[in-house]
């Protein structure tokens, strides 16, 4: 028996070509190294072809709403904080439809990691812009063109003192495995922004592109240093930097919440037999 | 004794501490107090009141006609003078309003000269009216000595004492200096506990073993946020002030996916944001508990009054087919009791539970005796532990004779908790198979539906069981319509007949006869559309005629309900 096929999920719709094929192997790895099972852990996912993620390796799972995966990721790990969990999303689903939700994720520093699959365009429905599609890129909704600004997920979430920001690129499945373990052994709100070519509508961000523009970070790279951090996370253009781009050592929003500090939320009885003492105020 | 005190003056002068402290006093003296609040979306200025009515019989629902009018400003007075009664009496303070009144039953009380005096602070001129108005009804200052004593505990003997000695300089001042005062109060009786519907909603929600309660701010349903914040510690449970509604709800939703009773609570707006994770919540079979505390829409409407208008909006709310449950509470005990039911059906029925309240009953305050704990439900219906662990295979949404799969939690066990808001198979993965797809909406519609009629209980009927005028309403005009069904039972046969779990209806209908014996039915909401008769008409083919509506955002009073129904009559 092949030791990956614990992980084994059913039978994945992507197009074939797919850089999402390489994260699914690169992640399964990793849980492999990482010595979790597949009930050790719970995906979170929204809509799009990343929101299929968890039906394609085993764990337990709550493929959500569009841009939603934060808020369901969060109220699961405040109700069960023992439990490991991680939000799959596309660039669509996470920094469009989502966004507002990724600000304040950050913010809290729950410790959830999110995994991003930017592939810069909209796949399932077919073609449309994305918030990270380069300006100036003709789709079928954006007949003139994409006018706004690019969407920087790394530059937002350095600004909003994220505490793991990394970028990894689906045509490295070792770095990537690499990555995605660095954010689950890191404590708190882990981004990784993963590259992931999109073969069937995105003719421009290939994996040629990507390819010859990502650089990995050198060794002694300072990833604590905000202010460096934020001038790499503004490469892009030309050359493309892989690795981990930012991290801290803040404490997790569950870590401050007096009343799970013992034990878990799901672990703690109800005090409904102290009904009465509660009752007893009104008086 | 059936008295009505009227507290009136611009929002930040203190209308709500002396109304507090005195309908306080009132429950503490044994009295059945009701109280009911009319205030503006800001925080100073503009008009604002404090009703109280104290009896020594049981009262649901605000008077008209108010015997003492505690004039914080002029508009007050301006306003609500005709609603005095013949012995009704006013209390101001010539210093505030810059004007002195030589009508008889107009007391001029030198609240800020003898808070500074007495007090010494200004801060205590509240505390000199509430003297005053005890010292008119001629109460035994004993109880609001005692009371003021407790308030400011935490503040220290010497704000303690200052207020001791403002208050009883009220109470003298107004006792001496009321010559036409003739109200005869009841003696004392044993405590009663007086409780809003925001706050009862809060309590029958920890009383169900509520662990995680997210929410965005919003008017009138803050109450319910702050209550539980307010316990958050005692009982355990996480608050969650969320970014928006949508996060509000997702967070509900995943809290309860992961294995504990969650809730959230908005107002009309907010859940206009909630509807898409209503659905989601409905498609994958998460318990979840709203609050709804309706306020007048459309948009952001009057903020800080009262509508029964989101009946449509939250019974429909959700793309797609799916069972939901609506219940109407029409008072705090009902609130409190529905809430612990809304929590056991969610879970039972893996369902979303809302409860519909508004600004009148979010904010009223009623009194009780007790609530009777016993009349609590709180059953875990989770698969977890050993149970979950020695099951051979588990799939979350597998087919069952009634429809209800375990709900297993997520982490317990070996075994994987999958769920989708795409059409899923049993196992929670997605799929379009027309097959499963029948299936899936058979067993959470068709099988679960009839189960869940079964628990619901029907219409309660106040008031002669032969009736032939029978008034119809539903949710927080409970006591306004008994009230009224009280005066007119003088004279008809008359009942009413209240809906507080409005949908599904029950399975049971033998009370529909009601509806073809009387000669005269009459539907009454506070909406202008007569949202529930239509729904009645949907569930029972029964077109209602006669409808009286309010919906300039302010509740009803007994006698002018009771007015309006005359005109029916006649």
């Amino acid at each position: 028996m092949n030791k990956l096929d614990k992980f084994k999920g059913i039978q994945p719709a992507w197009c074939p070509g797919c850089g999402n094929f390489s994260i699914l192997k690169a992640f399964n790895e990793a849980m492999d190294e990482l010595g979790l099972e597949p009930h050790d852990f719970v995906i979170v996912s929204g809509i799009g072809q990343a929101g299929k993620f968890p039906h394609y390796t085993r764990c337990n799972t709550f493929n959500g709403l569009h841009g939603r995966t934060l808020p369901v990721a969060t109220g699961i790990k405040l109700a069960n904080h023992k439990l490991r969990v991680f939000a799959v999303a596309g660039d669509g689903d996470c920094y469009g439809e989502g966004g507002n939700h990724l600000v304040h994720a950050i913010r809290r520093n729950i410790d959830v990691k999110l995994f991003v699959h930017d592939n810069q365009i909209y796949g399932l429905t077919k073609g449309q812009a994305s918030p990270t599609t380069m300006k100036g890129i003709v789709t079928k909704t954006q007949p003139f063109g994409v006018f706004s600004e690019q969407f920087n997920p790394l530059s937002l979430a350095i600004a909003l003192n994220c505490s793991f920001v990394a970028r990894a690129f689906a045509g490295d499945i070792t770095h990537l495995k690499e990555i995605i373990k660095s954010a689950i052994n890191h404590k708190g709100f882990s981004l990784v922004d993963i590259l992931q070519p999109c073969v069937s509508f995105n003719k421009i961000n290939t994996f040629e592109w990507y390819k010859e523009r990502v650089y990995y970070l050198p060794a002694d790279y300072d990833p604590t240093d905000r202010v460096k951090a934020f001038e790499k996370s503004l490469e892009w253009e030309d050359r493309i930097p892989l690795g981990i781009i930012y991290l801290n050592k803040r404490p997790t929003y569950e870590e401050l919440i007096p009343i799970i500090r013992e034990k878990t939320l799901l672990e703690q009885e109800p005090l409904i037999h102290r009904i009465g003492d509660l009752l007893a105020k009104f008086y | 004794m059936d008295y009505s005190i009227k507290i009136g003056g611009e929002a930040g002068q203190g209308i709500q501490t002396i109304g507090d402290i005195l309908s306080h006093i009132f429950a503490k003296a044994g009295y059945h107090v009701f109280t009911h609040q009319d205030y503006e979306s800001r925080i100073r200025g503009g008009h604002n009141f404090y009703q109280i009515r104290i009896s020594d019989k049981p009262i649901t629902a605000s008077r008209s006609k108010i015997d003492i009018l505690v004039a914080l400003d002029k508009d007050s007075i301006l306003q609500h003078k005709e609603e005095l009664t013949q012995q009704g009496q006013v209390l101001y303070d010539s210093a505030y309003l810059k004007e002195k009144f030589s009508n008889a039953n107009f007391i001029d009380v030198p609240f800020l000269e003898l808070a500074l005096t007495q007090g010494g602070s200004k801060l205590m001129a509240n505390t000199v009216a509430v003297g005053a108005v005890i010292g008119m009804l001629g109460m035994n200052p004993k109880i609001m000595f005692e009371h003021i004593e407790k308030t400011f505990k935490k503040k220290g003997e010497e704000i303690i004492n200052s207020n001791l000695r403002s208050a009883e300089a009220g109470y003298k001042y107004a006792k001496e200096k009321c010559l036409t005062c003739s109200f005869m109060v009841s003696g004392f009786e044993s405590p009663k506990m007086l409780i809003t519907g925001n706050e009862a909603i809060g309590a029958g929600a920890i009383a169900s073993g509520l662990k995680f309660y997210s929410a965005y701010p919003m008017t009138p349903s803050t109450g319910i946020f702050n209550f539980v914040s307010d316990h958050a510690k005692d009982f355990e449970i996480i608050v969650e002030q969320a970014e928006d509604e949508i996060a509000a709800v997702n967070m509900a939703i995943g809290a309860s996916f992961a294995g504990v009773r969650a809730m959230t609570g908005t107002s009309g707006g907010g859940f206009a944001l909630m509807v898409e994770g209503i659905s989601l919540a409905g498609m994958t079979e998460t318990p979840l508990v709203i609050a709804l505390a309706q306020r007048p829409g459309p948009a952001t409407g009057l903020p800080t009054k009262t509508e029964q208008a989101d009946l449509f909006f939250a019974l429909f709310a959700g793309h797609g087919e799916f069972p939901k449950v609506l219940f109407a509470p029409g008072t705090p005990e009902e609130a409190f009791f529905l809430t612990n039911k809304a929590f056991d059906l969610a879970e039972r029925y893996q369902i979303t539970v809302i409860i519909l309240t508004d600004q009148y009953l979010a904010d009223s305050q009623w009194s009780y005796e007790k609530f009777n704990l016993s009349n609590l439900k709180y059953k875990d219906y989770r698969l977890k532990g050993e149970e979950f662990k020695r099951l051979k295979e588990y799939k979350r949404h597998t087919f069952t004779e009634t429809g209800v799969s375990p709900l297993g939690i997520p982490g317990n066990s070996f075994h994987l908790v999958i769920t989708d808001s795409d059409e899923h198979d049993e196992e929670g993965h997605i799929t379009e198979e027309a097959f499963i797809r029948n299936k899936m909406v058979e067993k959470r519609l068709f099988k679960k539906l009839p189960l869940i009629q079964k628990e619901i209980e029907p219409p309660k009927l106040y008031g002669t069981k032969e009736p032939e005028i029978l008034l119809l309403c539903w949710g927080s005009t409970y006591g306004i319509v008994r009230e009224v069904v009280d005066e007119l039972s003088k004279s008809y046969r008359v009942s009413m007949l209240h809906f507080s779990e409005i949908f599904p209806f029950p399975e049971e209908k033998s009370w529909l006869h009601l509806l073809r014996k009387a000669n005269l039915v009459i539907n009454i909401e506070q909406n202008a559309t007569s949202q529930f008769a239509k729904l009645f008409r949907m569930e029972t083919g029964i077109k209602i005629e006669k409808h009286i509506n309010r919906f300039d955002g302010r509740p009803f009073t007994v006698d002018e309900l009771l007015e309006r129904v005359y005109e029916q009559i006649r």
